[in-house]
C-alpha cells in the first residue's frame, strides 16, 4: 500500500490551509448528501475521494471499512478521519470529520425546532420513499464494484458467503464475526506458504 | 454542569457503539431517559426522522438530544462528544496502519476481512431491500411478502440503469479544437438522489394518489 506523507503546516502555511479546505469541503458535500448512513457514503466517497481526488485506492478503502466496522463509532466519521489524517495529520483529521458533521448537525438543530410540523409534510415523505431507494441503488453499485476489487479464489468467495449466511440468519456480534474472519485469514495464507514450503522442501 | 453531562454522556456511547449506528440505540435509551433529557416515545419519533434526514444516526440523535436538553450549546456538546472518540482511536490507527500494514499477518488478516467486508455490506443491501421494496418481509418466510411495492422495484431499475449509463461530454478545455473532443461520464450519486426525490413525488405524490 503506497502512502504518501501527510502535508504539514511547515510544508507551506498557505497550501496547508488550501488542503484543509479541499477537505472540509469534500467531506461537507458527502455530508450534506448522505442519506441513510455510512454506506450511502461508501458511493460518494468511491466517486469523489477515489476516483476524482485519488486520495485513495478502492482496496484501501475496504480496508478502512473492515476497520471501521470493527472500531467505536459511525462509519461516515471513521472514514472521514482516515482520509483526513491521511492528507494532512490531525487538523485533516479535523476538518474531515466536521465537514461530515457539520450538515446534519445543522439541519437536525432547526427541524428540531419544528418537529411535529416535519412529520406531517406528505410530500416530504413521498420524496424519501424516492430517496429510501436511491440509496438502495448506491449501495447494490458499491457493493458489485468491490466485489470487482476482491481477490477471487475459493476462499475469498467462501468467506464473502460465510459472512452473509452469518449475519442473514444468526445475530452474531459484527466485530466477532469480523475478528474471526481476521484469524482465519491468517491461519489460511499461513498453511497455504507452509504447504508450499513443504512441496519444494520434497522436490529438492 | 448540564454542558460537561452531555459532553461526557455522548462519549461514552461514541465509545461503546462498535459497528455504528443502531447498535447504539439500547445504549441511548438507557442513559438518555435515566437523564430525563427525552421520553420513549420521543426516542421512536426521532428515530423514524433520523431515516429520512442526511447524516450518521449517531450525529443525529446527539444533536437532537443535546437540542432538547441546553439549546445549541447543548447539541455542540453532544456532537462533540460522540464524535471524539472515533476521531482520536481512528487518528491513531491512521497513524500506525502504514507501518502495520507491511507485516505479513497484518496482510493475511486483510486478505479476508476483504471479502468478508463486502458478505456485510450485501447484507446491509439485503436488509434494506426487505424494507424498502418488500414492506419488511422476513427474508427466510416466504409468506411475509405480502406489500411488495412494484413502483420501488420500477425505481430502482430505472435509477440502477442511470447510474450504469456512460455519457459524453465535451471535453472542457480541447487539446485540438479542431476535432471535437468527447470524456465518458458516468452520473453522480448526488444526481441519482435528487432524481429520486423527483420520482418519489411523481409516483407516490401524483400517480398513486
Amino acid at each position: 500500500m503506497n502512502v504518501n506523507a501527510p502535508l504539514r503546516l511547515k510544508d507551506g502555511a498557505g497550501k496547508f490551509f488550501k488542503e484543509l479546505l479541499t477537505l472540509f469541503l469534500t467531506f461537507l458535500k458527502i455530508g450534506i448528501v448522505c442519506f441513510g448512513g455510512g454506506y450511502t457514503m461508501i458511493a460518494l466517497i468511491e466517486r469523489d475521494v477515489v476516483e476524482k481526488k485519488k486520495w485513495l485506492t478502492t482496496e484501501e478503502m475496504m480496508d478502512i471499512l473492515a476497520v471501521a466496522e470493527s472500531t467505536p463509532g459511525p462509519i461516515s466519521m471513521n472514514t472521514a478521519t482516515y482520509v483526513g489524517t491521511k492528507r494532512a495529520g490531525f487538523l485533516g483529521a479535523l476538518a474531515c470529520t466536521l465537514g461530515t458533521a457539520l450538515p446534519s448537525f445543522l439541519i437536525i438543530f432547526a427541524i428540531s425546532f419544528f418537529i411535529e410540523e416535519f412529520e406531517s409534510l406528505t410530500y416530504v415523505g413521498y420524496a424519501f420513499r424516492g430517496i429510501r431507494v436511491a440509496v438502495l441503488v448506491l449501495i447494490f453499485n458499491a457493493v458489485l464494484k468491490m466485489f470487482k476489487n476482491v481477490e477471487k479464489g475459493v476462499f475469498t468467495v467462501c468467506v464473502m458467503i460465510a459472512v452473509l449466511l452469518v449475519c442473514l440468519l444468526t445475530d452474531f456480534y459484527v466485530i466477532y464475526t469480523l475478528l474471526i474472519c481476521a484469524a482465519i485469514g491468517i491461519v489460511y495464507n499461513f498453511s497455504v506458504r507452509a504447504v508450499r514450503y513443504t512441496r519444494g522442501y520434497k522436490k529438492q | 454542569m448540564i454542558y460537561l453531562t452531555l459532553f461526557w454522556t455522548f462519549f461514552k456511547i461514541g465509545l461503546f457503539t462498535i459497528g455504528g449506528g443502531y447498535a447504539m440505540i439500547p445504549l441511548i435509551n438507557s442513559e438518555v431517559i435515566r437523564n430525563g433529557w427525552l421520553n420513549e416515545s420521543q426516542l421512536l419519533d426521532f428515530i423514524a426522522i433520523s431515516e429520512s434526514t442526511p447524516g450518521a444516526f449517531a450525529i443525529n440523535i446527539a444533536t437532537f438530544v443535546g437540542t432538547s436538553a441546553a439549546g445549541f450549546f447543548g447539541a455542540v456538546c453532544a456532537t462533540l462528544g460522540v464524535i471524539a472518540p472515533s476521531l482520536l482511536i481512528i487518528f491513531l490507527i491512521a497513524k500506525l496502519f502504514r507501518k502495520l500494514t507491511e507485516k505479513t499477518i497484518v496482510k493475511d488478516a486483510f486478505f479476508a476481512l476483504r471479502p468478508a467486508v463486502v458478505g456485510l455490506i450485501g447484507y446491509a443491501f439485503l436488509t434494506l431491500t426487505m424494507q424498502v421494496i418488500f414492506g419488511g418481509a422476513e427474508i427466510h418466510d416466504p409468506n411475509s411478502f405480502q406489500n411488495v411495492d412494484f413502483w420501488a422495484i420500477g425505481i430502482f431499475f430505472v435509477l440502477f440503469i442511470l447510474s450504469k449509463m456512460h455519457f459524453k461530454v465535451p471535453r472542457f478545455r480541447q487539446k485540438h479544437p479542431q476535432v471535437k473532443e468527447y470524456r465518458r461520464v458516468t452520473l453522480h450519486p448526488v444526481f441519482i438522489i435528487l432524481l429520486s426525490a423527483v420520482m418519489g413525488i411523481l409516483v407516490y405524490g401524483v400517480i398513486l394518489r
